[in-house]
């Protein structure tokens, strides 16, 4: 009966998917609709294809559902290495203008390029390191099978036709102009259905758990996800030109439109980026350190105060523009006093390792996960800094945020991810061990001295180039142009290039070590039935 | 190999929960952490009393240091026009001839003035002032409209072609293609490119022919010798100096189509006529003043 009620559905998305396609004003809203007619068609035939078949009955509440955990590593090592290329690729052409080619202009430029990077590292890479990893720690930490059946499948294919979409969109032109808020109308209304999808597989699986507490990754993790829905709708409230077209206008206008973006911007930092990523560190660090979490007050105490400040933070994007100065101030207090709660996740992640500490010289795992800690902690002592309003008078506008960025992205989110996605896919596989370990140290290496590199040198241009935007001469007058500064940064950005092109080289090595896991290692007898921990 | 004296110590309680096989230790917060979580909040506290932070229904507390983002840079900016303020009235005032002559004021207008190009011109003339393809090199001595402080000056304020200033500085060359036929065209182009020490005639037999629909056609403007005449505005064509290139193909296209350079005014609301002459005195002190 179901598969009639979804043969209707898809026949039904189809239908008026190729309906706007013909319609279409613009060709990003074509090709999207184009590419949601394949995706629901081909899905029409799937389902009518099993239409009628006979349905083993088999009972499979004692086993947790990995499969969807399987598809979302793969997802997340192939988006990562997609997202890392972009990333460097943008790097050169703003070392090497040359690089917006000729042929390319409207599509390749590095305006186009820009968000598609943003978007693949943050939420491709990112977005689904989170999906895939809390599906696999709230399984494990509830002791119990994903609640909603196959609606965790629908979460991961949603997910990515959410990615689909909006970086067909972006090559295109089709942007809302809201960083790290791009994506159109369309596929911001679709992301709603996948996120609420999402928060109820997540919460069903936690209300029917067979352990007596939450553990504290599943905090983070559900913080993140209700967190980000109402980021996500409030920011972009917008309405079509045409539900033909892939334009909209935003509800919010001038200065009100800046800070509900901001609020947003900052908090996607703070709720995906930090809540989420430490969902993951409190469930991979312990276990790949065998070793108890350090402090159990601390958790409680770091997260809720975490949570309650972080979302106070985000005016210090606009400190010295329309908005008003009290809302500046309050921005800045609150990120400054969130320098402790960021901290307690540092604290808690290395002070679980004492008494491990050996463990950095034998396993290479570890050291990802401790370095990306120190990353953590590193970020989270700059961004507070950052926002102090004189630090923020020289630092705003300048490569030091965007160095500041990827010292967190690189460095916590990602060597995090790294780590977990090494520690997943021998479990997840049935494998005994890794492939290659010394593959890793390479990784680790590689991925580390491109993080210093970019950093370092994006410190440099930074803070050189907010220097010479207020460089004056005896009379008072600004000494510099624009282009003096750009022209300056041509060193520094070849060395921020160099860096990507050392972690791009990393995340390769990477998806090889894992693949040849997945091919090559001794197996183990499948271990995937739910057992209560107590 | 002694053991760590830390591993000997007793393992700290566990909350006695497990999930998955973690567990948790029952330590207390560390001190340190706590006193600075305090310290930041207690810091926090008396910031958003000394400055403008707490939203009521109108307004916001303004803070008792009396700070204010909009203030301070209305005191900086006026302060700053306050200290210059005798100097910008003479540099507005004096010969503009006089300027090179009183040290005082021609280091004042030229550190001023490279700070105007570096805002205003330079996205066209370059930040050195080398110029671009249409864009002219103020550097060298070579001036469309003439390079006297007078000359220099009457383009930065009414600006070139534009619509937006009804003096702006005004000529037009006609477009050729519709007025002369292609062999005509091929033959005034071989001649332009013989007058400058540049470039050679792509073909020396079409010379001069070329030289008789010049001098119908062109020499009005250009001068019988191809000197130009900087009162229209008409390039020199016997230097070797090319604002849209000087080979066969950019000449061509030139006397085809005609070229069309608009340079905006920046008299009005853009600059003031101190800070006019400042950046007339900066590019008159690059190296080609007249």
């Amino acid at each position: 009966m179901t598969n009639y009620i979804k043969l209707i559905v898809l026949g039904l998305i189809t239908l008026f998917a190729l309906i706007a396609a013909n319609f279409a004003r613009d060709l990003a809203y074509l090709v999207n609709a184009l590419t949601v007619a394949l995706a629901a068609g081909g899905l029409f035939i799937w389902v009518l294809r099993n239409t009628d078949e006979p349905v083993p009955n088999v009972d499979l509440s004692g086993e947790y559902m990995d499969g969807v955990v399987r598809a979302g590593v793969i997802a997340t090592a192939l988006w990562g290495v997609v997202g890392f290329l972009a990333g460097t690729f943008i790097a050169f052409q703003l070392a090497f203008p040359q690089l917006n080619f000729e042929w390319a202009q409207g599509y390749m430029n590095f305006g186009r390029l820009r968000p598609l990077h943003t978007s693949a590292v943050i939420f491709a890479f990112g977005g689904n390191a989170l999906i895939a990893t809390s599906f696999y720690v709230v399984q494990r930490t509830s002791a119990a099978r994903l609640w909603g059946g196959n609606l965790a499948w629908f979460v991961f294919w949603g997910f990515q036709l959410v990615i689909v979409l909006a970086a067909t969109g972006y090559l295109l032109g089709a942007t809302q102009s809201k960083e790290y808020a791009e994506p159109e109308w369309y596929v911001d209304w679709w992301l709603t259905i996948v996120w609420v999808a999402y928060l109820a597989v997540f919460l069903g699986t936690i209300v029917k758990r067979k352990e007596p507490h939450i553990y504290v990754a599943n905090w983070f993790y559900l913080s993140f996800i209700i967190t980000v829905a109402m980021l996500h709708v409030v920011n972009n409230l917008s309405i079509p030109v045409s539900i033909w077209g892939s334009k909209s206008v935003q509800v919010f206008s001038g200065v009100q439109d800046a800070m509900t973006q901001w609020w947003y911007g900052h908090n996607a930092v703070g709720f995906f980026l930090t809540a989420g990523f430490l969902g993951m560190m409190y469930y991979f660090v312990p276990k790949q350190a065998e070793r108890p979490v350090f402090s159990y007050k601390l958790s409680i105490i770091h997260f809720w105060a975490l949570i309650f400040i972080y979302i106070w933070a985000g005016p210090h994007h606009l400190h010295y523009t329309a908005l008003p100065d009290w809302a500046s101030t309050l921005g800045m207090v609150f990120s400054i006093v969130l320098w402790m709660p960021s901290w307690g996740g540092m604290i808690n992640g290395l002070m679980t390792l004492s008494g491990a500490w050996d463990k950095l010289r034998t396993d290479p795992i570890i050291r990802m996960m401790v370095i990306s800690i120190g990353f953590y902690g590193m970020s989270t002592f700059e961004g507070p800094m950052m926002s102090i309003r004189a630090v923020n008078s020289l630092s705003h506008y300048t490569d030091w945020t965007i160095g500041h960025v990827h010292s967190g992205a690189l460095g916590w989110n990602g060597m995090i991810t790294f780590g977990a996605l090494y520690f997943l896919v021998p479990k997840l596989w049935n494998k005994e061990r890794l492939y290659s370990l010394s593959m890793v140290s390479w990784h680790f290496w590689l991925a580390t001295i491109g993080i210093i590199l970019y950093a370092a040198s994006m410190w440099v241009t930074g803070i050189m180039e907010g220097l010479m935007w207020r460089e004056v001469d005896a009379n008072g007058f600004l000494v510099n142009s624009f282009a003096d500064t750009v022209d300056a940064k041509l060193p520094m950005y070849i060395v921020r290039g160099l860096g990507g092109v050392l972690y791009v080289a990393g995340g390769i090595i990477m998806c090889y070590n894992l693949y040849m896991t997945v091919r090559r290692s001794p197996a183990v007898e499948a271990n995937n039935s739910v057992v209560p921990a107590e | 190999m002694a053991k760590n004296p830390k591993q000997q110590k007793q393992e700290p309680d566990t909350t006695g929960h497990e999930w998955d096989g973690i567990q948790e230790y029952n330590n207390p917060l560390p001190r340190w952490w706590l006193w600075i979580f305090y310290a930041t909040i207690v810091w926090g506290i008396w910031y958003t009393i000394a400055y403008p932070a707490w939203p009521g229904i109108k307004d916001a507390t303004s803070g008792y240091l009396g700070w204010s983002t909009r203030a301070n840079v209305a005191q900086d900016i006026a302060e700053a026009e306050a200290a210059n303020a005798a100097i910008n009235e003479k540099l507005a005032s004096v010969e503009l001839a006089s300027i090179a002559g009183d040290e005082e004021l021609a280091t004042y207008a030229t550190s001023a003035g490279e700070s105007i190009f570096m805002t205003w011109c330079a996205q066209c003339h370059g930040s050195g002032a080398a110029g671009a393809k249409g864009y002219p090199n103020l550097q060298d001595d070579a001036w469309l409209w003439g390079g006297t402080m007078e000359d220099i000056h009457y383009s930065v304020k009414h600006g070139i072609r534009n619509e937006d200033d009804p003096d702006a500085r005004y000529s037009e060359m006609p477009a050729f293609g519709e007025l002369l036929d292609e062999a005509q065209v091929e033959q005034v182009v071989n001649y332009v490119m013989s007058l400058s020490p540049a470039y050679e005639p792509v073909d020396a037999s079409l010379v001069e022919a070329g030289q008789t629909v010049y001098l119908d056609n062109c020499a009005a403007c250009h001068g019988d010798n191809g000197m130009g005449d900087i009162y229209q505005g008409a390039p020199n064509l016997a230097d070797a100096i090319w604002l849209y290139g000087g080979d066969y193909d950019a000449v061509k296209y030139t006397v085809v189509n005609s070229r069309f350079g608009v340079m905006p005014p920046m008299g009005g609301a853009e600059l003031s006529e101190a800070e006019i002459r400042a950046v007339t005195t900066y590019v008159h002190q690059l190296g080609g003043g007249e």
